[in-house]
Formats: structure tokens, sequence, C-alpha cells
């Protein structure tokens, strides 16, 4: 699973969907398509990363992201520290820069770095030696989550190429709605958001997607239903007026899904919040709902960014 | 009696339009002649054909003091600026503590006093601590010296407290100047909303939020017959307002900074936290309207809005930096690209630095005239030079232009006669 002939992530690190080129997202989701296979098959590849630091640097509550990192580092065998905000000393005034110079001192090969605020991980990247990996900035970019998704995709349609995806919800917030935006459209998918205006970042159609405010009219002929997270503060902050009027207009149930394609797949990042985006009915429905295998694809996905991203560690060893 | 001789120079007053190549004599800090007579026992200085102007009047400036001295001190604000070519500087309230009490006014002019190159004409604080509740003491402050009032990077929100500045500063012959920004629409944006915004996942400020700041405050100067200036002004339907103002005869005025003619938002491409500026720098329609807009007169002036932070505020995630960027050194320089694109002459980008502003604020500055004071400014105007972050004068670093080749530089600069740069 090397030779590739180019450099994968040229940079050294994922940062941003945003600048792949395709042919890059390509080698990604092939390398972690094969680890989706060897990990089926219960193997595992613990000589890979074995001596090598991966710190899990998270300013914000994770669980499941945290979990897939801590869990695709154990499978290549490198040594995994978790650190949290809370229990780090960031909550007594240091700053993200102090943070970063005693991460450096430590040697650390490799960081997944989760921040509420956009742009945190590229400023971290510019101070330290290890390989940074953003698992979510602020409402920036959520690199491997996009990653998973199109992995699950192109295994559930074949390919992503002119398949219609319809993004649904809060895309204003949503670092992981711009960085599948960014993705699939490199990937010559057909986007399309859909959401209250409220809810649609500025200009959104500059980058590349088509714009609903409508779900039956967002969601026709989509071969893929996206669903985001709707957070509580976004109705206290007053974007949206409650949960009972989102639901009824912004909600996936089955009678909206019923004018996508018959075999339209539904996803959601999670963690969902069942009967306010999406019915449970439709969440868990397994001729249609995909969630569970975009877990199991983010392990993957993340082992496969997790041994780009060491090459270089490992030449020079 | 000290003399000074300044030969073959290019005198160049844009008050009166007097663009000649002489000689300039100063006697004891006054401008004495331009005659080009030889003089007695004078000192001479060969100019070399280098441009001679009036020193530079800064209308808008944070300079650290009181409060924030780890950032700058009027001390290093007055380094910066004599490198810069300005010669006074009027320095914004919003200090630590704002500059809402006569003894705070007089203790700013006498710290700029002390640095004998620079003076320092402070704004009072338009309400108290700059909070935009209660006025503060217009009268007591415009006694001291306060030039006009303002809360400085703050706008005055309430349209109440606004009415009642206008009317109430038209006994002490003061303006109010307002930071264009309708607070609740600008909210907690870092970047003006847009394209550029939402790839970057940055919480937005639209353009509107400007415009809608100006037409209010433009409906209050008509209601109460005050002297509103509008400070930093970045957008094209801003300044749109602020032409039909002045047609229609209102008391309305305007500044500008070189970021906002210069630069448009994608300086901030790549998270870019020392182009973070408070108005969020614009698109490029916007920025080509500041342009305009400086050719067509609707801009009185153009200020440095320069505004110190040091290294810890910057380096930070972009929407928690802090905004704002230094600019006393660059303010010439940055100037001159616009003359040199062909977009203004150079008396008339002159007159945006010298003239005009110090006529807005009736003082007596920014002029080359027989017994005015001799505060003066000699640049090169095509010699080359870099913005090189950790190289600028003074202590703040934090300029948007870093690494911004740019021509026209700073040769000397003149305080009442004595030599402060160059």
């Amino acid at each position: 699973m090397s030779g590739f002939s180019f450099p994968i992530l040229p940079t050294g690190h994922l940062l941003a969907i945003e600048g792949l080129e395709p042919p890059h997202i390509s080698a990604l989701l092939d390398l972690a398509e094969s680890y989706a296979l060897l990990n089926r098959q219960g193997k595992t590849q613990r000589d890979l990363l074995k001596g090598r630091t991966l710190i899990n640097l998270f300013f914000e509550d994770s669980t499941r992201t945290r979990t897939s990192f801590e869990l695709a580092g154990k499978r290549l065998g490198a040594d995994i520290v978790n650190m949290s905000v809370s229990t780090s000393s960031v909550n007594k005034g240091e700053t993200l820069l102090d943070t970063a110079a005693t991460l450096n001192a430590m040697n650390t090969d490799l960081l997944v770095v989760r921040h509420g605020q956009s742009g945190a991980p590229a400023l971290l990247a510019q101070k330290v030696d290890a390989a940074v990996i953003n698992a979510g900035d602020g409402t920036h970019e959520h690199p491997t989550q996009a990653l998973l998704d199109a992995l699950t995709i192109r295994r559930r349609r074949g390919r992503l190429e002119e398949l219609v995806v319809a993004i649904c919800g809060d895309v204003l917030h949503s670092r992981v709605a711009r960085s599948n935006i960014h993705l699939l459209s490199a990937m010559g998918a057909r986007l399309r958001v859909v959401g209250p205006p409220t809810l649609i970042p500025s200009e959104c159609a500059r980058l590349g997607v088509e714009v609903f405010h409508d779900m039956r009219a967002g969601l026709e002929g989509a071969d893929v239903v996206m669903m985001l997270r709707l957070q509580k503060e976004r109705m206290t902050g007053g974007l949206v007026p409650s949960s009972r009027e989102y639901f009824r207009f912004f909600g996936l149930d089955a009678a909206k899904l019923a004018v996508a394609k018959p075999d339209a797949i539904v996803m959601h990042p999670g963690p969902m919040n069942r009967g306010i985006e999406i019915d449970s009915a439709v969440a868990d429905d397994p001729a249609r709902s995909v969630i569970g295998e975009q877990v199991e694809m983010g392990v993957a996905v993340r082992m496969a960014v997790l041994d780009v991203l060491s090459r270089r560690l490992r030449r020079n060893a | 009696m000290t003399k000074l001789l300044i030969t073959n120079a290019r005198i160049l007053d844009p008050g009166s339009g007097l663009d000649t190549v002489g000689s300039l004599l100063v006697e004891d800090g006054r401008i004495a002649s331009l005659s080009g007579a030889p003089a007695e026992g004078a000192e001479t200085l060969d100019a070399g054909g280098a441009v001679l102007c009036p020193g530079l009047v800064d209308l808008r400036a944070t300079v650290g003091e009181p409060g924030a001295e780890h950032r700058e001190t009027i001390a290093s604000a007055a380094e910066a600026a004599a490198a810069g070519g300005i010669t006074t500087l009027c320095a914004l309230p919003d200090t630590e503590p704002a500059l809402d009490d006569p003894a705070l006014v007089e203790f700013v002019i006498r710290r700029g006093e002390a640095t004998g190159s620079l003076t320092i004409l402070p704004w009072g604080a338009a309400t108290k601590s700059c909070a935009g509740k209660e006025l503060s003491e217009f009268g007591l402050l415009r006694e001291a010296g306060a030039v006009g009032f303002t809360d400085g990077a703050r706008a005055i929100g309430p349209a109440r407290t606004m009415r009642l500045a206008l009317s109430y500063a038209r006994a002490f012959g003061a303006m109010i100047v307002q930071h264009p920004e309708e607070p609740s629409l600008a909210g907690t944006g870092a970047a003006t909303e847009g394209e550029l915004a939402t790839r970057l996942g940055l919480p937005g400020i639209p353009a509107a939020a400007e415009a809608i700041q100006v037409a209010r405050d433009i409906a209050l100067a008509r209601l109460t017959g005050g002297h509103v200036h509008f400070a930093h002004v970045s957008t094209a339907a801003a300044l749109d307002l602020i032409r039909e103002a002045k047609a229609e005869g209102l008391r309305v005025s305007c500044d500008t900074a070189p970021p906002y003619f210069d630069l448009n938002e994608t300086a901030i491409g790549g998270f870019r936290t020392y182009a973070k500026l408070s108005p969020p720098l614009r698109r490029e329609e916007d920025r080509l309207a500041v342009v305009a807009a400086l050719k067509d007169g609707t801009v009185d002036a153009i200020a440095s809005d320069h505004t110190p932070w040091d290294a810890d505020d910057k380096r930070l995630p972009f929407a928690q930096a802090a905004p704002g960027g230094a600019g006393l050194a660059t303010l010439l320089g940055v100037t001159l690209a616009r003359v040199h694109a062909g977009d203004l002459a150079l008396p008339e980008a002159l007159a945006l630095l010298t003239s005009r502003p110090a006529a807005l604020l009736g003082i007596e500055a920014g002029r080359i005239a027989p017994g005015a004071p001799a505060d003066l400014c000699l640049f090169h105007p095509t010699r080359a030079w870099q913005v090189r972050d950790g190289k600028l004068p003074g202590k703040a670093q934090n300029s948007p232009f870093d690494g911004r080749a740019l021509e026209g530089r700073v040769i000397g600069t003149w305080k009442r006669g004595k030599r402060v740069f160059g």
C-alpha cells in the first residue's frame, strides 16, 4: 500500500479538503477502502506506526471522532494520548500556541486537533513539527468526515461522479457540509444544499451548489440525502423559531424521502437529534440508512490518513 | 536663532496649490520664507529634488496610552509617526481608562509635547467610558483640548444617544466621529460576509451594517444640524450615502484608511490575522469604490487608523484575534501607491494627508506658508522599500501590509523646525 508516484497530502498535514485535487482524494479513498477490507478480515498492521506518538487534542467534546482516531491509531500500532480541554492546562489560561510548544517538546508525530475556532489547526500546524490532522475546526472543515462520507457513498453507489447529493439542514454552522461540498464537487457529484435561508451561508451557491429552501424540491431525484445536526442553541439564537416547525419543514421523514430516488441512501454525521432533523423510522431503516457504515468507514479513512501522513517519518527513520 | 535652508526641493503645499522647485527657509520653528534668497548663517540641506510637503496630519490613531503601554507608548508611536512623516496625530479615546475626563485629555497632550516630535490632539470620549450610554463632558473636554468626540472603535449604538451627542456638540463647535457599523447586525462577525467568509467558516459582518449606520446617522445629522464624521469608511453603499448627504449640504464628512483602498478581503486568506481589521476588509468592488471616492473628493482625509497589538493578540484563531493594524509608518507609502497607479495626482493625495484633515479639525497644521509652523515631511516619491514585520519603527508590528513592496519613502521629518527623523 505504498508506491504512489506523488505525495497524497503534499502539505504534510490534513487541514482542509479545499485545495486537495481529485487524484489525491481518490488515492486516499482507495487506501481507506483497502483498510476497510483488512478491518473486516480482522487483520491489523500494528508495526506501521510502532513507536510513533499520536496525540488526540480535543478542545471540544467529541466521543465518536476521538474514539475513531484512537482505534485507527491503535490498529496501526501508534502510542496514543488523549488530551481534552477539561483536563489540560488550556483552562488555566495557556494559549493554543503554548500548548503547541509543549506538544512539540514531547516529539509528537501526529497531532489530531478538534477546536471550536475556524483555522485553529492551521495555526497549530505553523508552530509544531508534527503532522496535523484537522478533526473539525469551528464552522470551517472536518476533512476526515467528508472522506468517510465519500467512501461510504462510493461503496454503496459504485461511484461519486454525477450523483445527486442533497445536504440538508444547518449548513451555516456545519464544517461537515463545507468539507463534503468541496470533496464531492471536486469528484464530480452534483451538490444541492437544502435548508431555511437563515441556516444557509452567504453566497453558498458560489461553492458550486444549488440552493433549495423546500425539502421536496431539494430531494427530488437525489441519490444521497445527507442530514446535518441542528444544535439546540440555533433555536435560542432565533435562527429557527421552534423544533416542531423545523421538523415539519426540514426534518427528514419517509414522506419527504419518497421524492428521492427509490434506492437513495440516507446519511448523518451523528450524533442525531431524532424528531428534529430526522425521523427515527428513516434513521433506523436498514434499506436506506447507512449511518452505521459511515462509522465503520471512519476508522478506515483515519487509518489511511495516518498512514499517508506518517510516510515521511518512516522514510526518514 | 536657528536657521535651516532646505534647497533644491520640490515644495508642495496642497492647501494653496503651490508646487515648485526651490528653497524653504525655517527660522525659530516657523517657515520664514519661500523666496529662495540665500540666508545668512543658515544650515543648508540639499534635498536633491525630493518632495517637501507639510508634515502629515493623522486624523485617527490609537497610541496605547493610557492603559496599553505593552502594545504601544506615546514615545514609540511618536517614533513610528516621525518615520512616517506624521507630525500631528489625533489619538482615539477608547483607552483604559477612556479619555472622558479633562485631566486625561491634558495628560495625553502633555505626553505628546514631551516627545518633541509629535503633536497629539486627543479625541474626547463621546460617552462616559466609551460605553455608549451617557454623554461625557463635551464642554470641559473641549476646553482641555479635545478636537471632537467619538467612542473610537465602538459605534455609538442607540439612536437617541447619537442624536443627543450630535445636538449637544453643536454648542461647542465639535464634530462627532462615528465607527460606522450597526452593532447588532455586525454581532461577533470577523470578516465581511460573503463567499470567502463562508469558505473559511468565519462569522460574517454584512457590508450593509456600514450603510445602515451611515444612513441613520445622516438622518440624525439632518435632524440636529450637528456635524457627523464617519471614520474608516469602506463600502460603496456608505460612500454613496455620504456623497448624497454632502450634495444636500448636510454637515457630513468622512475618512478612510490605506487598507481599504489597497487591500481587499482576500488578504485574510489562510486565516491571516494581521489582515483582520475593523471594519473588515471588503470585496474588490468596495475597494474600487473607495478609490473612486478618493478621486471625486467624497473622502475628506486618509487616516492611518493605527491600531497597535502585540503578537499574542494576533497569534490566535482568526475569530479570536484582535482587529486592527499598525499604520503609521506605511500611511504615506500606501497612499503614494494610488499616485503611482494613476488614480490620484500627487497634490490631491497629499491634500488628503495634510491640508484637508487640518481644515476639518480647524487647526494650524498641514500647510507650507510663511509664518506657519515648520512641520515638514521630505520624501523620495519613488524610492522602494518593503514592509517587514519586525522591522517597522515603533513597537507595533502588526501591519496588514506585511511583505508589501512600496514606492515612496520618507527621508526627513521636522517638527517645529527640529529634525526628528532622517
